[in-house]
């Protein structure tokens, strides 16, 4: 008897008890597609923390004003001194290993062209913001140094400001405006996507900071210089940990912070806030993984309790194979064999159900998943394996039984 | 307790000396066999008889390799089947003998030709033509139009020919038959009387177990049992009948 004969047999004891045997794989295929959809959902999960990181660019650290302001909410405005130029030109000149260093200085306008108008955020940021973000230019041109000193009303404008305003033409020369100033495109932005809490990346627009400190903020500005939030990227070689640690006691200098006093600023780590964002679909995924552990146990369990059934029942035919000179291992090769097919059956439509279930868990709860074949190959191994562990009792009594009480049994 | 009724030379192909066998009926110690001797030699057609619980089917075990004797000593084709493991055990059932039921035993849902096949691919080395070999025999008992039906399909006699090309598929020393006609009508009996009688003629060694002693005519030799001891072993003029399946006799002269 070759392997290829044990599944023949196997197949067909299946076959004859197909709906018995589509109960028993039930667990099986609950388990494997749990497994799977464990899998689509945290490799998902991983893969957007990977995008958002490389989205908000990595190695960066984020200096707002205030300890406890993040993000732009602040605790009560007006009573933080803002970020300056001077604390940036600190950072830069102070702090070693800077890669990239830009403030952001952001206010929400309406933008008009012709008729088309839409509500956006625009970004006042240094030339070096593009490489700090990882963003490119589909088409024109970056700022340049003396767009900022002069202060021109030039823009970089994301896709989805572009779809808007201007449809399918080259906005690229075009102008549009902004708080009843007209502002020229130079360039259209990339496309990133949303953000992990569903902000549309492209729904903004970067002008030069001295732009945006003259047209955009005028009645938000407390200081001269200010500069909103500054980004500062590191070479890859930098320990984003101590440099933190640079960071601040850079600032204090500049802000001068009396000793013993609390910071007015704070340094974030942005892949430390998104890596924490994301951990809710990761305790999800471990969850998921509970129940396929569970699931592959009590399905297991199931695969046994049915195998020792047919042991019983196929008892004769047990029999009669020994008389026609099976051996033990014979007969347990069969019955093993056959609870790994019926594992792996279960597996099977265990992958289709949870592939199924991802790309519904995609669509119903927005969350970003991704198949990996390996995680099929994986979930179809815990099935055989699940096979083996659970099939080897019933297999072992089976090739146990005495072929003369075999025969006997009726 | 001499062997009596040999009808060829040579070494007994079956020798059982001081046979004992017994065993436990939950409380009970069974005594089935009680010094059990006798001789068998290849090319015989014995029939060992004896009412229910007379030892009958104890030996037929032991001749079949599917149990083991107590005591004693049983050598069948020069293997001491005391001796031998579990696999060896089954290697020399798949080898040196062929079983044929009461209940015909095919497995269900299988077609014949795969019910032949059955004990060649327990065989090692696995022979090259399983499928081959399988339909020969079939042919041989006139079932070359049924290989592909499933016993549910075929008539007892028919079925119980599945069963004897079954066990004539790995060319056993010694053909194991147990009331082989007890499932069958009197006229589908005869016909399977006589394809044990001829495979008999063409030198197969043949052991029939039944109770029926129109059965047992047909052999050349009585073994009777009774309280697991031998109580008569004599030759018989066998009962003869025309060839029902001259097609069989033709194929192997």
């Amino acid at each position: 008897m070759t392997v290829l004969d044990f599944i023949e047999i196997a197949g067909r004891a299946i076959v004859t008890n197909a709906l018995r045997s589509a109960l028993t794989t039930l667990g099986i295929v609950i388990g494997v597609a749990s497994v799977i959809v464990m899998g689509a959902v945290g490799a998902g999960a991983r893969s957007e923390v990977d995008r958002q990181i490389s989205n908000l660019g990595t190695h960066v650290l984020v200096v707002n004003p205030s300890a406890r302001q993040y993000g732009g909410r602040s605790s009560g405005a007006g009573t933080n001194l803002p970020l300056s130029e001077d604390d940036l030109a600190a950072i830069e000149t102070k702090v070693p290993g800077v890669a990239a260093i830009s403030g952001q200085l952001w206010a929400s306008a309406t933008v008009v062209r012709g008729k088309a108008n839409t509500w956006t955020r625009i970004w006042g940021v240094h030339e070096p913001y593009l490489e700090l973000r990882n963003w490119s230019l589909e088409s024109g041109r970056p700022f340049t140094a003396e767009d900022n000193a002069v202060g021109r009303r030039v823009a970089l404008m994301g896709q989805s400001v572009v779809k808007v305003l201007f449809g399918d033409t080259d906005p690229v020369g075009q102008t549009f405006r902004a708080r009843n100033m007209p502002f020229t495109v130079i360039g259209v932005l990339s496309a990133k996507g949303r953000s992990l809490s569903g902000d549309d990346h492209d729904d903004s627009i970067l002008v030069p900071m001295s732009t945006a400190r003259k047209y955009l903020i005028g009645w938000r500005q407390v200081i001269n210089n200010q500069v909103g939030q500054i980004s500062v990227k590191f070479e890859d070689d930098a320990d984003l940990a101590e440099m933190q640690g640079e960071v601040e006691q850079v600032l204090r200098e500049s802000r001068r912070v009396p000793p013993g006093d609390d910071d007015t600023f704070n340094v974030g780590n942005l892949t430390e806030a998104i890596k924490a964002r994301t951990a809710a679909q990761a305790t999800l995924s471990w969850l998921l993984g509970a129940t396929a552990a569970i699931s592959l146990i009590v399905g297991g369990i199931g695969i046994m309790n049915i195998m020792l059934v047919s042991v019983t029942e196929r008892t004769r035919e047990i029999g009669l194979r020994k008389a026609l000179g099976a051996r033990g291992s014979d007969i347990a090769a069969q019955f093993l064999i056959e609870a790994v097919t019926l594992c792996m059956l279960g597996g099977l439509a265990g992958v289709v159900v949870g592939i199924g279930a991802a790309y519904l868990t995609a669509t119903f709860a927005e969350w970003p998943i991704v198949i990996a074949p390996e995680m099929a190959l994986l979930a179809l191994a815990a099935a055989a394996g699940t096979g083996v562990l659970f099939g080897f009792l019933p297999a072992r009594r089976a090739s146990q039984l005495n072929p003369i009480d075999a025969l006997r049994s009726e | 307790m001499a062997a009596g009724g040999t009808t060829s030379d040579g070494p007994p192909l079956i020798s059982a000396r001081g046979l004992h066998k017994s065993y436990k009926l939950g409380e009970q110690a069974v005594r089935a066999l009680q010094d059990v001797s006798f001789d068998i030699c290849a090319g015989e057609y014995v029939a060992i008889m004896g009412p229910s619980g007379s030892g009958k089917s104890t030996v037929m075990n032991l001749i079949g390799a599917l149990d083991q004797p107590t005591a004693g000593e049983l050598r069948i084709a020069g293997r001491d089947i005391a001796q031998l493991p579990s696999d060896a055990l089954a290697e020399f059932r798949n080898r040196t003998i062929g079983f044929v039921f009461q209940q015909f035993n095919l497995l269900p849902r299988t077609t014949a030709l795969r019910q032949v096949m059955l004990p060649l691919m327990y065989a090692k080395p696995r022979p090259a033509k399983p499928e081959e070999m399988a339909r020969v025999r079939l042919e041989e008992l006139g079932l070359g139009d049924r290989l592909d039906h499933r016993p549910q399909q075929l008539s007892g006699g028919q079925q119980q020919r599945v069963a004897i090309a079954r066990a004539l598929v790995n060319d056993p020393q010694l053909l194991l038959a147990d009331e082989p006609t007890g499932a069958l009508d009197s006229k589908t009996s005869d016909a399977i009387m006589q394809v044990f009688a001829d495979l008999n003629r063409q030198g197969i060694t043949i052991v029939l177990v039944t109770h029926e002693a129109d059965v047992a005519r047909h052999a050349r030799r009585r073994i009777l049992f009774r309280d697991g001891r031998v109580v008569e072993d004599v030759p018989q003029v066998p009962h003869e009948h025309v060839g029902a399946f001259p097609a069989f006799a033709e194929a192997r002269p």
